[in-house]
C-alpha cells in the first residue's frame, strides 16, 4: 500500500507524481510487544524495514557501579535483578567467577544441586520466551499454557529458597540451603509433566501452517555473520555453530552428564524455535541424571568468614538460557568490594544483531524478530 | 398513487445528492454524497421492479467502485479541502458541453414521445419478473445480449491487467 | 392492514432486541471461551459466573468521556461507527430463523421478509460496511489509523470476492437467491449443502474470518502491531459501536453460513422419517443451536492460531481462495449440467 510505488508512473521524469519519503517510526519504549522498555526506531520504505536503530537504557539501574560499594555476598542480590526471568543463572555465574578468583573448591553435592537449579531456570526462561514469542505472533493460548508450567518451576523454587523471582539462591562456595525433603521427587514429577505438556505446544505450533509462514526464513543469519556480531546461545546454535559453554568449558557439574546440543541449519526464526524446544528436552535429561546421581555431602565449601579475593582479575562465563553470560571481576586485594565488576549480558550482545536481522523484512516481522532474540531488558540495561 | 409519491421523493433526493456531490468543497464528503446518490438510485430500481439490478447497484457501484474512489482520494495527497480554482465556477467550455448534453436529452425525450414503442420484443410480465427476476435477466444476458456481455468482460479484464501493469512499473 | 404494519414492526423489535442482546453476550462468551481454553476462568465477579459482565461493560462505555480529536472531521467521525453498525443490523431482515409459527390463529413466518434476491441483499449490505472502517480511520486525522483502516478495508474487499464466489455455488445448487428458497432446496434434496460442497464451506469460513477481521486475519486490530488500528482514536460509545458491529457481523456471517450450508432451521436428515422425533425441537432452536456452533468455531480458531502477516493474508485471498472458488464454480456448473 505504499504510495511510493507509483512514483515512476509519471512520464515527467523531473517531478514524481507522489512524494516518497522514508517513514521513520518509533516503537516503544512503551509497547506491548517489546518485552520491556525497549525503543526501536525503524526506518521504513513502505512496509519494508530499511534500517533499525535500537535505543536502550530505560532500565539502567547502575548495577555495575553499585556493586563497587557492596561486599561480595551482597552483590548476589544485585545479580538477581539482571535477567530476572532466570535469576539463579546470574547468581551462579557471579558466584563461580568469585570462586575462580578465590580458587575455591565447591563440594560435589553443591555442584550437582547448582546444575539442577540452572537447568530448571533454563526451562523457566524458555517457557517465558515461548509464551511471549507465540503471543506476539498471535497464538495467545500458548502463552498461558507456558505460564502454567512455569508456575510449577516457581513453586519448586519457592519451596527451596522462599522466593519466586529473585532467588538469591547461591553463595560463594555453594548454596545457602540444602535440598528440601522430597524436593527431588517433585522435580522428577515436574519433568514428566513438562514433557507431557510439550506435546501440546508442539501440536499448536510446530506444524502449524501459519506459524511456519511467520517464522520460516524470517531473520536468517548465517553462522559466520552470527559469530562476527557476537551472538551467543540459541541464536548462534540455530545458525549452525555448535558452541555451548556447558560442553566447551564445563562449569558446575556439567562435565559429568551426557546431553546433546541442538544445532540448527538455516538460522531463521523457525530454527531458533526448534533449537530452544529441543533444549527443553535436554534440560530434562540433565536434571534427571543430576537427581539420580545427587551425592551426599555439604552444600557449601570452606569459605572464609570475610571474602577477600587476592588482587587480580578474571572472567568466567555461563551458558545462560539466553546465551553466554559472563562476569569480569577485578579485585584489588584490599577492600571487601570488587574494584570493577563488568557483566557481559547475552541479551545486550544479541540485541546488537537486531538491525541486521530486521533489514529487508516487513514491519510485522520486527515483533517476531525481537521475540526470537529473547531479550530481557534488565540484562540489557543493568 | 403511492408509487408516484415514492418516485418523486426518490428523484428529488437523487438530484439533491447529485448537486451536493459537485458543490461540496471537501472531496471525501463529495464521494460520500455520491454513495448516497447511488443508494437512492438502487431504491428507484426496486420501484421499477428490477430487484436484482438494485442489489447489484449497491454491491458493485456503491460497495465496490466508490470504495476505490475513496481509496484514491485518501491516498493521494490532495490539498484539503480541494478548492476550486475558478471561484466563479463558470467556464465557457463547461457551459457549452452542458448545453450540448441538454440538447441531446431533449431530442431523445421528444423522439421517445413521438415514436411508438416497438411491438415485437416479448417482455415478461411484471408478475413473472417479481419472482424470477434473476432468471429473466440471466436468459436475456446470455442469449440476446451475449456479445455485449462478453465484450464488457474483456474490457474489464484489460482494465484490471492494465492497472496492475501500471502499478508494477513502480516497483 | 395490521399484517402490513404491526407484524413487521413487532418482528423488527424482536429481531433487533434479540440481536443486540446476543451481541452483548457474545462479548462475554468470547471472553469465557477464550479463558477456558487458556486454562483460566474469565470474568467471574459481576453476577454469577460473570453473567452480568456485559451490563457492566455497556454502562462503562456509556459514561465514558466522549473525545473527539480536534482536527477530526466531526460529522464523518460520528458517522463512521454508525455506518459500520447499520448494514450489519439490517442484514437480519432476510435471515430466516424458522419456518412458521401459529400464533393468535395466524401463520407468522419467522423471518422479517423473504425477498427474491435475499442472498444478494446480504452481500450488498455487507459491502457497505467497509465505508465505516475507511471513514473511521480517515476521520481520526492521523496517519496511522488511516493506513490501518485502508489495510483493513483492502482485506475486506479482497475476501469479499472469494466469499461471493462460494455463494454462487450454493445458488447453483439451490436454483434461487432467496434465503428461504435455499433452505427449502436443502429440504427438497434431503441433504445440507455443507456436505455437498465442503470446499465451498471451507472457503466461506476462511473468507468469513477475514471479512469480520477475526483471527487469524485480525492484523489490523492487533495490539501488538505497529500501524495502529482504525479505531485508535475512538473511545466511549463510538468505540462500543465499532465493537458491536464486529460481533454483529460475526453473527450475520454465522447465520448465513447456517442457512446456506447447514440447512437453516431444518433438523438433521430432514427427509428421513425415522428421525421424526427430532421434530419435537422447533426449527428456531435448531437454527440458534447451529449458529452458536459456528460462532464457537470462530472463537475456537481465535484462541488457537497465530496471526497471518498482512501480505501473506492478501496472498492467501487472491492466489489461493479465489482460484479455488472459481474452480469450484466451474466443476459444480459442469456437474449440474451433465447430470
Amino acid at each position: 500500500m505504499a504510495a511510493g510505488s507509483v512514483e515512476s508512473m509519471a512520464t515527467d521524469a523531473t517531478r514524481p507524481m507522489f512524494d516518497t519519503d522514508e517513514l521513520v517510526i518509533n516503537m516503544g519504549p512503551q509497547h506491548p510487544a517489546t518485552h520491556g522498555v525497549l525503543r526501536v526506531v525503524l526506518k521504513l520504505d513502505g512496509e519494508t524495514v530499511v534500517d533499525a536503530d535500537v535505543v536502550i537504557g530505560y532500565l539502567h539501574r547502575g548495577i555495575e557501579k553499585l556493586s563497587e560499594n557492596r561486599d561480595w555476598t551482597q552483590i548476589i542480590l544485585l545479580t538477581d535483578r539482571m535477567d530476572y526471568v532466570a535469576a539463579a543463572t546470574n547468581n551462579l555465574a557471579y558466584c563461580e567467577t568469585v570462586e575462580k578468583l578465590l580458587s575455591l573448591e565447591v563440594p560435589r553435592r553443591a555442584r550437582y544441586f547448582r546444575t539442577i537449579l540452572a537447568e530448571l531456570q533454563r526451562i523457566a526462561s524458555h517457557l517465558v520466551w515461548l509464551g511471549s514469542h507465540a503471543m506476539d505472533i498471535g497464538a495467545v493460548t500458548v502463552f498461558l499454557y507456558c505460564l502454567r508450567e512455569r508456575e510449577l518451576v516457581l513453586d519448586l523454587f519457592e519451596e527451596y529458597c522462599g522466593a519466586r523471582l529473585t532467588y538469591n539462591a547461591m553463595r560463594v562456595g555453594g548454596l545457602p540451603l540444602d535440598v528440601p525433603p522430597g524436593w527431588d521427587r517433585r522435580v522428577l514429577q515436574f519433568c514428566d509433566v513438562l514433557l507431557e505438556k510439550m506435546v501440546e505446544y508442539e501440536t499448536l505450533l510446530t506444524q502449524n501452517r501459519i506459524w511456519l509462514e511467520r517464522t520460516r526464513d524470517v531473520g536468517v543469519i548465517s553462522g559466520p555473520a552470527a559469530v562476527a556480531i557476537g551472538l551467543s546461545g540459541p541464536l548462534l546454535r540455530a545458525s549452525g555453530i555448535p558452541r555451548d559453554i556447558r560442553k566447551d568449558e564445563p562449569y558446575a557439574a556439567y562435565g559429568e552428564f551426557t546431553f546433546d546440543i541442538p544445532v540448527g541449519t538455516r538460522g531463521d526464526t523457525y530454527d531458533r524455535y526448534l533449537v530452544r524446544l529441543e533444549e527443553f528436552r535436554q534440560s530434562v535429561r540433565i536434571i534427571r541424571q543430576a537427581i539420580e546421581g545427587l551425592p551426599e555431602g555439604p552444600v557449601i565449601g570452606k569459605v572464609p568468614r570475610l571474602i577477600k579475593p587476592p588482587a587480580g582479575e578474571t572472567y568466567h562465563a555461563n551458558e545462560a538460557p539466553k546465551g553466554e553470560l559472563g562476569f569480569f571481576i577485578a579485585s584489588d586485594g584490599k577492600s571487601t568490594s570488587p574494584y570493577r565488576l563488568r557483566v557481559r549480558p547475552p541479551s545486550f550482545c544479541n540485541l546488537q544483531g537486531l538491525p541486521q536481522l530486521v533489514r529487508g523484512h516487513l514491519v510485522a516481522d520486527v515483533i517476531a524478530l525481537i521475540g526470537t532474540i529473547d531479550i530481557v531488558l534488565g540484562e540489557v540495561d543493568r | 398513487m403511492g408509487e408516484a409519491i415514492a418516485f418523486y421523493t426518490l428523484s428529488a433526493l437523487i438530484l439533491l445528492f447529485a448537486i451536493l456531490v459537485i458543490s461540496v468543497r471537501n472531496t471525501v464528503h463529495s464521494v460520500l454524497f455520491l454513495v448516497a446518490n447511488f443508494l437512492f438510485v438502487a431504491a428507484l430500481y426496486v420501484l421499477l421492479g428490477a430487484q436484482f439490478l438494485a442489489m447489484i447497484q449497491v454491491l458493485v457501484y456503491a460497495g465496490g467502485i466508490v470504495v476505490l474512489y475513496l481509496f484514491v482520494v485518501m491516498l493521494v495527497k490532495l490539498k484539503q479541502p480541494e478548492t476550486h480554482r475558478d471561484p466563479q465556477r463558470r467556464s465557457r467550455l463547461g457551459l457549452a458541453l452542458a448545453l450540448a448534453v441538454l440538447a441531446e436529452f431533449v431530442v431523445i425525450a421528444l423522439y421517445g414521445f413521438v415514436t411508438p414503442a416497438p411491438a415485437g420484443a416479448a417482455r415478461p410480465t411484471d408478475a413473472a419478473l417479481a419472482v424470477h427476476n434473476v432468471q429473466e435477466i440471466g436468459w436475456a444476458l446470455y442469449t440476446d445480449f451475449l456479445v455485449p456481455f462478453e465484450v464488457a468482460s474483456i474490457l474489464l479484464l484489460v482494465a484490471m491487467i492494465g492497472a496492475i501493469v501500471l502499478a508494477r512499473r513502480g516497483m | 392492514m395490521i399484517e402490513l404494519i404491526v407484524f413487521p414492526l413487532l418482528k423488527i423489535v424482536f429481531i433487533l432486541t434479540g440481536v443486540l442482546v446476543a451481541v452483548m453476550y457474545m462479548v462475554l462468551l468470547e471472553r469465557k471461551v477464550q479463558a477456558w481454553i487458556q486454562v483460566r476462568l474469565g470474568p467471574m465477579r459481576v453476577g454469577p459466573h460473570g453473567l452480568l459482565q456485559p451490563v457492566a461493560d455497556v454502562l462503562k462505555l456509556f459514561v465514558k468521556e466522549d473525545i473527539t480529536p480536534t482536527r477530526a472531521d466531526k460529522y464523518v467521525y460520528t458517522a463512521a461507527p454508525i455506518i459500520v453498525l447499520v448494514p450489519a443490523l439490517i442484514a437480519f431482515a432476510v435471515i430466516p430463523f424458522g419456518s412458521e409459527v401459529h400464533l393468535f390463529g395466524v401463520e407468522i413466518p419467522l423471518y422479517l421478509t423473504d425477498i427474491n434476491v435475499g442472498l444478494l441483499y446480504i452481500i450488498s449490505v455487507a459491502s457497505l460496511g467497509v465505508y465505516g472502517i475507511i471513514l473511521g480511520g480517515w476521520s481520526s486525522n492521523s496517519k496511522y489509523p488511516l493506513l490501518g483502516s485502508l489495510r483493513a478495508s483492502a482485506q475486506l474487499i479482497s475476501y469479499e470476492v472469494a466469499v461471493v464466489m462460494t455463494l454462487i455455488v450454493v445458488v447453483l445448487l439451490a436454483g434461487s437467491l432467496s434465503m428461504v428458497g435455499i433452505v427449502e432446496a436443502q429440504l427438497a434434496s434431503g441433504v445440507w449443502f455443507g456436505f455437498v460442497q465442503p470446499l465451498a464451506l471451507l472457503i466461506y469460513v476462511v473468507g468469513a474470518l477475514a471479512e469480520t477481521n477475526r483471527a487469524p486475519f485480525d492484523m489490523p486490530e492487533a495490539e501488538q502491531e505497529l500501524v495502529a488500528g482504525f479505531h485508535t482514536e475512538y473511545s466511549g460509545m463510538r468505540f462500543a459501536l465499532f465493537f458491536l458491529a464486529e460481533y454483529t457481523n460475526m453473527i450475520v456471517v454465522s447465520s448465513v453460513a447456517v442457512t446456506i450450508f447447514f440447512g437453516g432451521w431444518l433438523r438433521p436428515f430432514p427427509n428421513v422419517a425415522a428421525l421424526g422425533f427430532l421434530d419435537l425441537v422447533p426449527g428456531f432452536v435448531w437454527f440458534v443451536g447451529k449458529t452458536f456452533f459456528v460462532l464457537y468455531l470462530f472463537l475456537w480458531i481465535r484462541a488457537t492460531f497465530p496471526r497471518y502477516r498482512y501480505d501473506q493474508l492478501m496472498r492467501l485471498g487472491w492466489k489461493v481462495l479465489i482460484p479455488l472458488a472459481i474452480a469450484n464454480i466451474v466443476v459444480t456448473g459442469a456437474v449440474k449440467v451433465l447430470l
